[in-house]
């Protein structure tokens, strides 16, 4: 089994004390994507947000290693699932999580031109669905919805 | 050439490369998630994209010197493509995929043979570019300065 990178960034010295929206104290988020580039660069912007004091990530490359984390006990607050990769099915692996009881909030990131899968989103439990590139704000608008939903 | 004269070529190639639309603001995002922990941030996510390009153009060429072409398969690979370079902020690249998959859909192989050389282009074009752009960085940090962000 391959094992996932895990990274621990503690923000807890830079904390923005003006910033209101920082109420969290931990944030923990799971990139689940084939390829490597995307994985990076998504993985890369949500350690750097200061949207909680802790942020944790961590990065899967197929289902399986998602299920398997699932599986050893972790569990995360955010689960980012790109649904463009060809082996692995984003919908498919979600349906799997969800009847695992995974409660986590989990969001199928897609390109612009896939609206047809917003059904297939819906159908396989998926709480939200964005479009590619991942933006700051758009993580920002997801754990301020994870905020209000508690 | 000192520091400010290498600072100022950076900064007014960098422009060019947006001006030209070679580069879109998701190249920006890449380097404001670029800091001292992670100081090659962008020239690591920027070579991940030169490998997968190179892999992928390979298999677009033998997938389209096929006899009986599987066009979903091309349209797998230019699918793929796009995503690589919309993540880094290659714009044209990005766009001629957008043209190939069109044409992928359509099943027009002379179209789909005319986007491959297209894109085998414009990938060559901003691969120069983006090596010029880090050099342009690694002899100012060469020069004693930090590279703009």
């Amino acid at each position: 089994m391959a094992s996932p990178s895990m990274r621990w960034i503690d923000d807890g010295c830079n904390v923005d004390g003006g910033n209101p929206g920082l109420t969290r104290e931990k944030l923990f988020v799971l990139v689940v994507a084939d390829d490597a580039l995307v994985r990076k660069v998504h993985e890369k912007l949500v350690s750097k947000l200061k949207v909680a004091k802790q942020v944790q990530t961590q990065t899967a490359a197929n289902r399986k290693e998602a299920l398997d984390l699932h599986l050893s006990g972790s569990s995360f607050d955010i689960i980012l699932m790109d649904m463009q990769m060809p082996i692995m099915d984003g919908p498919e692996a979600t349906k799997e999580l969800r009847a695992m009881g995974v409660e986590s909030m989990i969001v199928g990131v897609t390109s612009v031109d896939a609206t047809a899968d917003k059904e297939a989103i819906v159908e396989a439990g998926l709480d939200e669905c964005l479009a590619k590139p991942l933006t700051a704000e758009k993580i920002k608008y997801l754990v301020e919805t994870l905020e209000r939903n508690k | 050439m000192d520091v400010a004269q290498l600072k100022r070529q950076l900064f007014e190639y960098t422009t060019l490369l947006f001006h030209e639309g070679f580069l879109d603001e998701q190249f920006t995002q890449l380097q404001q998630l670029q800091d001292e922990n992670n100081p090659d941030f962008v020239v690591e996510v920027v070579s991940l994209f030169f490998d997968d390009s190179e892999r992928l153009l390979n298999e677009l060429a033998t997938a389209l010197d096929q006899q009986n072409i599987d066009f979903n398969k091309v349209d797998a690979h230019v699918h793929q493509l796009k995503g690589s370079s919309s993540s880094i902020g290659a714009q044209r690249v990005q766009r001629v995929c957008i043209a190939f998959r069109n044409s992928c859909q359509d099943k027009n192989v002379e179209g789909c043979l005319k986007c491959l050389q297209e894109v085998k282009h414009e990938y060559s074009l901003i691969k120069n570019k983006l090596e010029i752009l880090f050099n342009l960085e690694k002899q100012i940090l060469a020069a004693g300065g930090s590279p703009p962000v």
